[in-house]
């Protein structure tokens, strides 16, 4: 069936989704489970309120990193926040290069930030575009069907 | 989700009712728990409040932190359980743990990313009933109520205990009838609980099922209970005797009760802190009572001057500025209407400063025994402005004594600013930083009031009552010195150390001579760091300021070092560690004064310190 079909691919895309790395499984199966009737969206929903708020976080931490000297105390500061944002809707890779650049930070290493937060970015984009194919793949497949954990 | 549980909005009234009108919920419970998250972050915001509706828990999202803690303070019953992150912009989340703790007494749980140890600890330190790692699994928020529930029972114990040993049992029951009026009616179920078997068990669920109302404790509510404490001496502050000295209606012993419980773990740690600063200090500290130690002065004195105040609203602070000001002799004076504003900024907490001196340096030294100290930091406003009044109420006989050793602190108040000594008073943080410099502040800023001759006027009176009714010290200000004296033994003996600077320091500037550490060391948090500084509780005083004016004040601050301003820089710990989160007294002081007087002396660094820091400090 079509339905299953899509389904079955939906569970796909997310297992390569886990298996590659970019996703954690277990947070986003958290959020996942808290997606209901009166929800059916939640999950793309986070989502997209994630990238919009921390497209302002990237641009600051861009920001600062142009300025000189380089404030590290504040640069860490935002990449705490933007961090924490990754980490709540399982952003696994993204995490790890904000994890690392935060080290740089600490070492008060500019370059050393300034090349992990070019990883950051090439992360956080890539995983945007898979986020937006699965959710596409998901919508299509029909709000119902999601494995879902008996809370 | 469950519909019943509302979206967004706590409907605590609705479910406010039904649940005192009892007992129809309790087996329902935790469903319906009231909770109130707070997070910068919008991502993390949504998803908690998804997890939290999914829990049946009715929650109400908010991304600030003072807009938490106005919607807090403006329904206060509204909520079982506040969980807030640690890191936001407009507030530090531990300053909110403080206030909400001490305010509204509920239990506040603190998530983060961050899980290193000292982060974790601090939490602990500040009071936190848990600490989660984000990103937050929903089965840790299954659990949350147990917090609610263990911290009902832990007050409902508490209450028994007191009541058991102040002997007020019994006669209590009578009594909390009357008061379940408006206020407390969960306390006054509470206390029925005690009373009754039958309605114990009924109670108890109730509690469980968070039906209990709690008590706000306002700035003024706070400012009566820690003169009423003064007054009877810590030792001896039973609630029932603090409840009857107090005179609220609506009021039971188990709120009395479990604020008491706080206020001795603000002071503790006050004095902690400035146990470790005081060891110069401790002959100030203890003018009034030895016994007490870097607490007890502060207890003791402060509670005096508290009581000699009567309840140092807000205002009073202004009041004991006006007096300190020129009244000196003033009695409470009717509380002068200083912008309540500042007055609660001082304790309200607004100021992140509630570290007093926690936070900065030692936390450590608020968690020395000061119970004086913790009277500082943990009444979250109440104490300070009272404490603040206190001193400043020169005319409360304390006060005046206060002068005195205010002398020696005055330097440092008076240097603060023309706000009047009492800096402290003048910041909301201040006010927060009371607490852990409070004490040493407020001892100091009460004093400045009067002492400060610097500062402006009331010098002259001040002087005259300080020396006369301190007993060497002042122990008007014991709020403050005792702070000082507790948490910072030092700040004391930096105080007058610095009073002495600051006679020559004048006006701000002078206590920067004192260890120009007073003024920025908002942080500095009482520890007595000063101890060798000796700077003039004016930075402490300065520090109370710090919020507002502290930090211009900052100089005078410098006396005050040992206060902690929060926002100041922590200059003082440079030198004058005395004030570091003191300042708050300075601050208020000076905020009141300047209240008062508008403009005191800026200069008041001249305090005249000469004569009085040193010779009147019992050191």
């Amino acid at each position: 069936m079509d339905r299953n079909q899509s389904h079955r691919q939906v569970a796909t895309m997310k297992q390569s989704l886990f298996d590659q790395g970019y996703l954690d499984h277990e947070q986003f199966n958290q959020l996942e489970e808290l997606q209901d009737d009166a929800n059916p969206n939640f999950v793309e929903e986070v989502v997209t309120l994630y990238y919009r708020d921390s497209a302002r976080l990237v641009h600051s931490i861009e920001q600062a990193l142009e300025k000189s000297p380089i404030d590290f105390n504040k640069l860490d500061s935002y990449m705490h926040q933007f961090r924490g944002s990754s980490s709540s809707i399982g952003a696994k890779k993204v995490k790890a290069e904000c994890s690392l650049f935060r080290e740089y930070c600490r070492a008060g290493n500019g370059e050393g930030c300034m090349r992990t937060f070019q990883q950051v970015k090439k992360e956080y984009a890539a995983l945007r575009k898979k986020l937006e194919t699965f959710f596409q793949l998901a919508r299509q497949a029909g709000p119902v069907d999601r494995a879902r954990r008996p809370k | 989700m469950n519909p019943s549980n509302g979206r967004g909005v706590v409907s605590s009234v609705s479910s406010r009712v039904s649940r005192k009108s009892s007992e129809t919920v309790p087996d329902q419970f935790p469903v319906g728990l009231r909770v109130m998250v707070v997070d910068d972050d919008p991502t993390c915001l949504m998803i908690l409040e998804k997890m939290l509706r999914t829990c049946k828990y009715e929650v109400k999202r908010c991304s600030r932190a003072e807009e938490a803690l106005s919607i807090l303070r403006g329904n206060s019953n509204g909520y079982d359980v506040v969980i807030s992150d640690v890191h936001m912009p407009d507030m530090d989340g531990f300053k909110l743990l403080e206030q909400v703790g001490l305010e509204m007494d509920l239990p506040v749980i603190m998530m983060s990313a961050d899980d290193s140890k000292s982060v974790v600890m601090k939490g602990v330190t500040h009071g936190a009933c848990d600490y989660l790692i984000k990103p937050v699994r929903i089965e840790a928020l299954k659990n949350i109520w147990q917090h609610v529930v263990r911290k009902r029972k832990n007050e409902w114990k508490e209450v028994e205990q007191q009541s058991g040993s102040a002997d007020d049992g019994q006669p209590k029951q009578s009594e909390d009838g009357d008061y379940s009026s408006s206020v407390n009616e969960g306390s006054w179920r509470n206390s029925k609980r005690r009373k009754d078997d039958d309605e114990d068990g009924e109670d108890r669920d109730d509690t469980s099922t968070l039906k209990k109302p709690r008590v706000v404790w306002s700035v003024e509510l706070h400012q009566q209970f820690v003169g009423a404490v003064n007054q009877l001496g810590i030792d001896k502050a039973v609630p029932k005797k603090i409840l009857e000295l107090m005179n609220v209606p609506g009021l039971t012993r188990e709120n009395v009760a479990s604020h008491l419980q706080k206020y001795r773990l603000y002071l503790r740690r006050l004095s902690g802190v400035s146990q470790h600063q005081n060891n110069l200090g401790s002959p100030f500290m203890n003018p009034q009572d030895p016994g007490y130690g870097p607490l007890s002065t502060l207890n003791g004195i402060d509670l005096q001057t508290l009581a000699a105040t009567g309840q140092l609203p807000a205002q009073s602070l202004a009041t004991l500025q006006a007096a300190g000001l020129g009244r000196a002799a003033v009695a409470p004076k009717s509380r002068i209407p200083i912008p309540v504003v500042d007055q609660r900024n001082l304790f309200s907490f607004e100021n992140p400063k509630l570290t007093f001196g926690d936070t900065q340096q030692q936390p450590q030294h608020l968690n020395n025994g000061g119970k004086q100290i913790n009277l500082l930091h943990g009444i979250p406003t109440n104490m300070e402005p009272k404490q603040l009044v206190n001193l400043h109420h020169q005319g409360n006989s304390i006060p005046a004594v206060q002068s005195v050793h205010n002398g020696s602190y005055q330097p440092q108040s008076r240097v603060q600013q023309p706000m009047g000594n009492y800096n402290p008073v003048s910041h909301s943080s201040a006010m927060i930083n009371f607490p852990l410099s409070s004490s040493a502040e407020l001892r100091s800023n009460i004093y400045p009031l009067p002492n400060n001759p610097a500062k402006g006027g009331f010098p002259e009176d001040v002087t005259s009552e300080m020396k006369g009714s301190t007993p060497g010290f002042v122990p008007s200000y014991d709020i403050f010195n005792e702070l000082n004296h507790q948490q910072k033994v030092h700040d004391w003996e930096l105080q007058n150390v610095g009073l002495t600077f600051n006679a020559t320091q004048q006006a701000n500037n002078s206590i920067d001579v004192v260890g120009t550490s007073i003024v920025a060391s908002p942080h500095q948090a009482f520890p007595s760091s000063n101890q060798g500084s000796g700077l003039p509780r004016n930075a402490s005083v300065v520090h109370a300021n710090n919020n507002t004016n502290a930090i211009s004040m900052g100089q005078h601050h410098m006396s005050n070092n040992n206060f902690y301003h929060e926002n100041n820089p922590v200059r003082v710990k440079l030198e004058t560690p005395l004030f570091p989160e003191q300042f708050g007294q300075d601050d208020l002081m000076s905020a009141l004064l300047k209240q008062q007087q508008g403009g005191i002396v800026p200069a008041e660094n001249d305090f005249d310190f000469d004569g009085y820091s040193i010779d009147n400090i019992p050191v």
